[in-house]
Parts: structure tokens; C-alpha cells; sequence
């Protein structure tokens, strides 16, 4: 046999996003289009095709995929949100096919793209947990092997006769990568499921993942979280816009991935394509300001300054009832800090905005430790996001005198600065 | 399960991972079946089936009563309008068992076809997120309906015994007939299922279907009103009329000798049943994407 456990070769996949909205020009034609679209459908029903119309749209969530994975390697996934992660992991877990190219996998597949697939709120624990590992391909002796381990990694022995909708939503996830953890295949495919939980459970999942890599099982490990991905996986694949981007040792992809967003940064937000939201409003442009009023890209710890965003909207009307928020990262994609209007400047606010202005928000002090860190920007409005850009601009926090000590904390000993002070309590003698 | 046994299974499990290589690759027309992966899957099938039964009755007063109360108010109803004031011949049979005896593998093969056709929607959390066999759905959909059977079969044998009938010889053909409205319902909803997953259509268009179809079977009244017997024969096309008559020739001893009809029917429930399989298996491979 040989050494390789999934093998992929030129793999894409074309999503169609539906029909564009048709402009009827007579009354006459809308009413043909009418009575002729259901009898079109029909026919290609019948015919066992999908609604393929010329009018449709198509894309390619993923185009010529080619890579190797060796037995007992544990392979991280990266790209950012809609660069084919997910997609990928559909083909290769067979829920959906591939449009060409072809994977081949050597060895049983466990795929695990959701927590707790399939529960059935009115059934017990117990019953769920047969029902949910039947689900994830656990057959039944595999099941009552495992059957009290599993009871004992979720915690939950006092309720596993109670019906699941009584279960508390912890407990509940708890419950689904209790069985999923159990999965013993030889080649597991893990979607970002450990996003969920407590911190001590995700600590605990964390650690039962790298038990099963220590296993020398093959793991492909999609994740947002760069700090995971560093820990667990030998190499990775970096995926962008649907392409393979960078294949190789964990370290070095990580670092292209993080220096490929330094970049990407440079560009002027009014051009950045990538881009969420329903595009009510744009951001056009993002300034800092230094506590000089200065235009600058660096700022000093301890200083105060702004940060300037240009927006835009797109319909004719000003904006209604709109809220704004920066989100400053780090490189790993970790979020550190979120400076949300309707938190700091009060509650039921009800912002109305013109049609294109700027918005400034002032932090009166800088408390990160020096380094580079990234800003995501977010604007809504009512319910729905009208524009989010992740790793919009850099933010760079530079040495300064922030305790007036002329000293800092040596770096990579913590992420903030906290003013802060001590004193010496002896006991008297 | 005994040590050897255990064993034995696990020697199973081990040969069918040593051999586990799988293939992606874009399907293009007309798929395999492929039998064996839905026979490897079976364990599924029989949790999914446990899982339906399991479920049904729950947070309702009345529970599995209601397996009972569907065909027997029908059976009341038809009674009153059919039997008595239309005056409906039922074969020299007292009217309500005539009409239950037929309404058993109708409510049976009914709730089958119109829970299957609206199974995979209903699935579509497993679908998006799981692999397995999709026929697997619309298949334990219809199977968890056998216990329901079972109840209301249970109470027509009550009825039979109220009414003084002895079943007939020919009650051993009862499970093929079983097996009769079993396939039908599947087939029918193996297709519908299918259609179902790009349009909503069929959920709305499944009652109405569900009615037709029950007029178009012979429950309210029997085949014998059709006198020629190859008109009766060609009948038979609705394989539901087999299964009715059929049901009514086993166990009452009607003499509609039902051999052409039944013969009619199986052949229907075949071509309906394998065209559904194929068809379902063709249109498979989008479910994940389009539901």
C-alpha cells in the first residue's frame, strides 16, 4: 500500500447563483416568460437536468486543486472566508461532487463538518448519541464499546436519560464532540468545530485532537485560527478566491499567509473587492491619525488617536438607524479588541447617517503591546451588514514610554498595557 | 451477541477498511445504483427507521392511537356515506370491513408516499453535512410506517372477528402484498422526494394526490363494478388496486379473483419503483447543493 491517504487532482467546483432578475419590455413577453419558465422546468425535470438556463450565473468556488497528503500527516487549511475551505471539505467528505478533476482517498473517512449532526431534541442523551454516531458511520459494536468514554468526556452522566431539548446548548455541543471525538477512522476531516464552547472545552477538544494526530491518524484541519492550525498541523494548504495558493511546512505557509495580508492592506479600501455586506454603504477609505492630528500608520503606546473612515452610500437616501465598529486583530486572526459605537457611546442609539461622510473614533489612550496588529471594519444597519472588510489596514503600535519608566515588559509576555503600579509591603519584625 | 460473534465483526470491519479506497469524481448521466454501498449503510437505515417510530408519537395525548384513528374514522365515514345512503355494492362483504380491509394498506402506502416525498427537505441538516447514501431517507421514512401497520392491521383483525369472517388460505400472500404497497409507496415517493429538493411544488401538490389517488382506488367501492375483465386487468395499472383487492381477497374471501390485476399492478410497482431508484440516484449528486 502505498504512503499516500488522499491524493487530489485538478478538483473544481461551479456553483450557479441563480438566474439574474430578467427585465420583461411588454406585457406580452412577461406573460409568455411566465407560462414558458414552468413548462421549461418541466421539460428539464423530467429530463433529470438541473435548472440550467442560460441565464444563469455560475462561479467557481474552487479551480485546480492539485495536492498530497502522506499517511499520519496532519494538514492544516487557511484562506480567508469564502476562499473554497468549506467547499473543499464538502467534496473530499462526498457531500457534494466535484464539477472536474477527481480525489482519490486511501482508508475509512470520518468526517466531522458539524457538532452533533442529526440530534433529535425529543430523544434522550443516550439515544442520541446512537442515533449521532450511526450518523457520522460508527457501527453498533463500535458504539456500545465506546459508549460510557463517550458519556464520560461530555460530562453529562446525571442527564443522559434526559431528552436532549432539555439539554442546556453546552451541553448539548458537549455532547456532539463527545461521539465525533470518538470517531475512529483512519483519515479524519475536521471543519472548524471547535469553535464552539467554553474555553475549558475547547482546551479539552483541542487536546483530544492532538491526541488523535499523536496517533499517527491522517488529519485535515480547516481553521480560522492560526494559532490552532500552528499547533496542530505539520504542513498546510493556504486556498485563496478558490485556488491553491501555498502548500507546505505549517511555519512558512503561516507567515506568507500574514505578510500576503500586508499587502493585501496596502490596497485602497476603495477598490478592496473582498469585501461582505449587502452594500447599502461602502467604506471608501481609512485614515489614522496620530495625537497630533497627523496622518500616520504607526502609532506610539500610550498616545491617544483616531481612526478616520470614509463611507459612502450606495442608494439615493441618507442611512438610517447605522452602526459602526472596528475590530483590532492580530496576525493569527485572534480578535483583541472591539471599539463598537453603540457600546461606548450608549445604548438605543439611532444613528442617522448623509450620504457620504466620515465617521472618527477616538481612543483616547493606545494599550497594545508593540507590534503590528489589523483592523476590521464593520458597518450595519438595522439587522443586516451593509459592509464588513477584514484586515482592512495594519496598525502599527510602536515603543514608547507608556509608564513613563522608559521601560515595557519584554515582548511576547502579554498582549495589552496596563497602567499599573506596586507597592512594597515588608512585615514588620 | 456472544464473544465469537463480536469477533467476527470485527474481522468484518477490518477487511472492509483494509479495503476502503474511495474515488471522487464528477458523475455524468445516469448513475449505478449501487446496492452495496446502501447495504454497507444498513446500520443507518435501521436508526433512522428507530429514530422515525420513536419520535412520531411524541408530546401527543393520544400517541400511537392516532395509527388507529386515521384508517378506522375513514372506514366510519366511508360507511356512512358509501355504504348507506350511496348504497355502494361492496361484494357481498358487510360495508365497513370491506372499506377497513382495503383502508389498512392505503393509509399504510399514503402516509409513506407523502412523508418520503417531503423526507429529504426535511433532512436537509444531515444532508449538508453528512455523506451517506441518500436513498437511505426516503427508504426508513417509508419503513417506519410498517408499525403503524401493524396497529391497524391488529384492529381489522378485531373487526374480522366482530364480523365472524375467518381469513382465507391465501392470507400467506399477505406479506408479498405488503411488499406490493411497500414499493409502490417508495417508488412514487422516491420520485417525489427527488423533485422535491429543487421544487417546493410538491409538497403542495402532494395532498391533492393523496386524494385523487384514493378515489382512483378501489376502497370506497370494489373493482367488480368494472365488468369486463381486461378492462379490470388494465385496471390494475394503479398498483394500489392489486393491493387493495388483493388484501380483500386474502383475508374476506373475496372472489374478484384478483391474478390479473395483482400480476398488472406488481409490474406497474416495479417500473414505477426502479424508474424512482434511478431517477433519485441521478439527481443525488445536487441535493447538497440545491436544498
Amino acid at each position: 500500500m502505498s504512503d499516500v491517504a488522499i491524493r487530489v487532482e485538478g478538483l473544481g467546483k461551479e456553483y450557479r447563483i441563480g438566474a439574474r432578475a430578467e427585465k420583461y419590455k411588454t406585457f406580452r413577453d412577461s406573460l409568455t416568460g411566465m407560462i414558458g419558465a414552468p413548462v421549461q422546468r418541466i421539460r428539464n425535470l423530467v429530463r433529470g437536468q438541473r435548472l440550467a438556463t442560460d441565464r444563469d450565473e455560475s462561479f467557481w468556488a474552487l479551480k485546480d486543486i492539485s495536492f498530497e497528503v502522506q499517511r499520519g500527516e496532519v494538514v492544516g487549511i487557511i484562506g480567508r472566508n469564502g476562499a473554497g475551505k468549506s467547499t473543499l471539505l464538502k467534496i473530499l467528505s462526498r457531500i457534494t461532487e466535484p464539477t472536474v478533476g477527481r480525489a482519490m482517498i486511501y482508508g475509512r473517512v470520518g468526517a466531522l463538518l458539524e457538532v452533533g449532526t442529526g440530534f433529535h431534541p425529543e430523544l434522550t442523551g443516550r439515544e442520541n448519541i446512537y442515533l449521532n454516531a450511526a450518523i457520522l458511520g460508527m457501527k453498533r459494536y463500535e458504539i456500545d464499546r465506546k459508549f460510557d468514554e463517550i458519556v464520560a468526556f461530555a460530562e453529562i452522566d446525571k442527564f443522559i436519560d434526559t431528552a436532549v431539548k432539555h439539554y442546556s446548548s453546552g451541553m448539548g455541543l458537549r455532547l456532539g464532540f463527545a461521539v465525533a471525538a470518538h470517531l475512529e477512522p483512519e483519515i479524519l476531516i475536521v471543519d472548524e468545530v471547535l469553535a464552539v464552547g467554553d474555553a475549558a472545552f475547547q482546551q479539552k477538544c483541542l487536546g483530544k485532537m492532538s491526541d488523535v494526530a499523536g496517533e499517527g491518524r491522517t488529519v485535515l484541519f480547516v481553521s480560522h485560527n492560526m494559532t490552532a492550525v500552528s499547533n496542530l498541523c505539520t504542513s498546510t494548504v493556504l486556498l485563496q478566491s478558490g485556488k491553491l495558493v501555498m502548500n507546505g511546512p505549517t511555519h512558512d505557509v503561516i507567515n506568507f499567509y500574514t505578510s500576503a495580508l500586508r499587502t493585501q492592506t496596502s490596497t485602497e479600501l476603495h477598490d478592496r473587492q473582498d469585501r461582505n455586506g449587502n452594500g447599502a454603504a461602502r467604506f471608501t477609505k481609512i485614515t489614522l491619525k496620530n495625537a497630533q492630528h497627523k496622518e500616520t500608520d504607526a502609532i506610539l503606546c500610550g498616545e491617544s488617536f483616531d481612526i478616520e473612515l470614509d463611507y459612502e452610500s450606495m442608494g439615493k437616501t441618507s442611512l438610517t438607524n447605522v452602526s459602526v465598529s472596528v475590530i483590532i486583530t492580530n496576525s493569527l486572526g485572534d480578535n483583541l479588541v472591539c471599539l463598537w459605537d453603540q457600546a461606548s457611546n450608549g445604548g438605543s442609539l439611532n444613528v442617522n447617517l448623509s450620504k457620504q461622510g466620515t465617521l472618527v473614533c477616538h481612543i483616547n489612550s493606545m494599550q497594545l503591546m508593540p507590534g503590528n496588529y489589523f483592523l476590521t471594519l464593520n458597518m450595519t444597519q438595522g439587522k443586516q451588514s451593509a459592509d464588513k472588510i477584514e484586515y482592512a489596514a495594519i496598525l502599527s503600535v510602536i515603543d514608547n514610554d507608556f509608564f513613563g519608566s522608559g521601560k515595557l515588559p519584554p515582548a511576547h509576555t502579554g498582549n495589552f498595557l496596563m497602567p499599573n503600579s506596586w507597592s512594597y509591603l515588608t512585615n514588620r519584625e | 451477541m456472544t464473544v465469537t460473534e463480536n469477533y467476527a465483526l470485527v474481522e468484518e470491519a477490518k477487511r472492509n477498511e483494509q479495503a476502503a479506497q474511495t474515488i471522487i469524481e464528477p458523475s455524468r448521466g445516469w448513475v449505478p445504483l449501487n446496492l452495496r454501498e446502501l447495504w454497507q449503510y444498513r446500520e443507518l437505515l435501521y436508526f433512522l427507521t428507530w429514530r422515525d417510530v420513536k419520535v412520531r408519537y411524541k408530546q401527543t395525548a393520544l400517541g400511537a392511537m392516532w395509527a388507529i384513528i386515521q384508517p378506522f374514522m375513514t372506514m366510519v365515514v366511508f360507511s356512512l356515506f358509501f355504504g348507506r345512503l350511496a348504497q355502494v355494492p361492496s361484494d357481498g362483504i358487510p360495508y365497513p370491513i370491506f372499506s377497513y380491509a382495503a383502508l389498512v394498506p392505503w393509509t399504510f402506502f399514503a402516509n409513506g408516499m407523502s412523508a418520503s416525498a417531503n423526507s429529504l427537505v426535511g433532512s436537509q441538516n444531515l444532508i449538508k453535512k453528512v455523506y451517506f447514501p441518500r436513498l437511505v431517507i426516503p427508504i426508513s421514512t417509508v419503513f417506519s410506517g410498517i408499525i403503524d401497520f401493524a396497529l391497524a392491521f391488529i384492529v381489522l383483525m378485531g373487526l374480522m372477528l366482530y364480523y365472524g369472517i375467518m381469513p382465507t388460505a391465501n392470507i400467506i400472500w399477505l406479506p408479498l402484498l405488503l411488499l406490493l404497497a411497500f414499493i409502490t409507496s417508495l417508488g412514487v415517493g422516491l420520485w417525489l422526494s427527488a423533485m422535491n429538493v429543487e421544487f417546493r411544488d410538491i409538497r403542495y401538490m402532494v395532498p391533492f394526490l393523496v386524494q385523487f389517488w384514493m378515489f382512483a382506488t378501489p376502497i370506497a367501492y370494489p373493482s367488480s363494478l368494472i365488468e369486463n375483465p381486461v378492462l379490470r386487468a388494465i385496471y390494475g395499472i394503479n398498483p394500489m388496486t392489486g393491493v387493495t383487492e388483493g388484501f380483500r381477497w386474502a383475508l374476506l374471501g373475496t372472489d374478484t379473483a384478483p391474478g390479473a390485476i395483482v400480476l398488472v399492478s406488481a409490474l406497474a410497482a416495479v417500473v414505477l419503483f426502479v424508474s424512482g431508484l434511478y431517477y433519485f440516484r441521478r439527481m443525488e449528486k445536487s441535493f447538497a447543493d440545491v436544498v
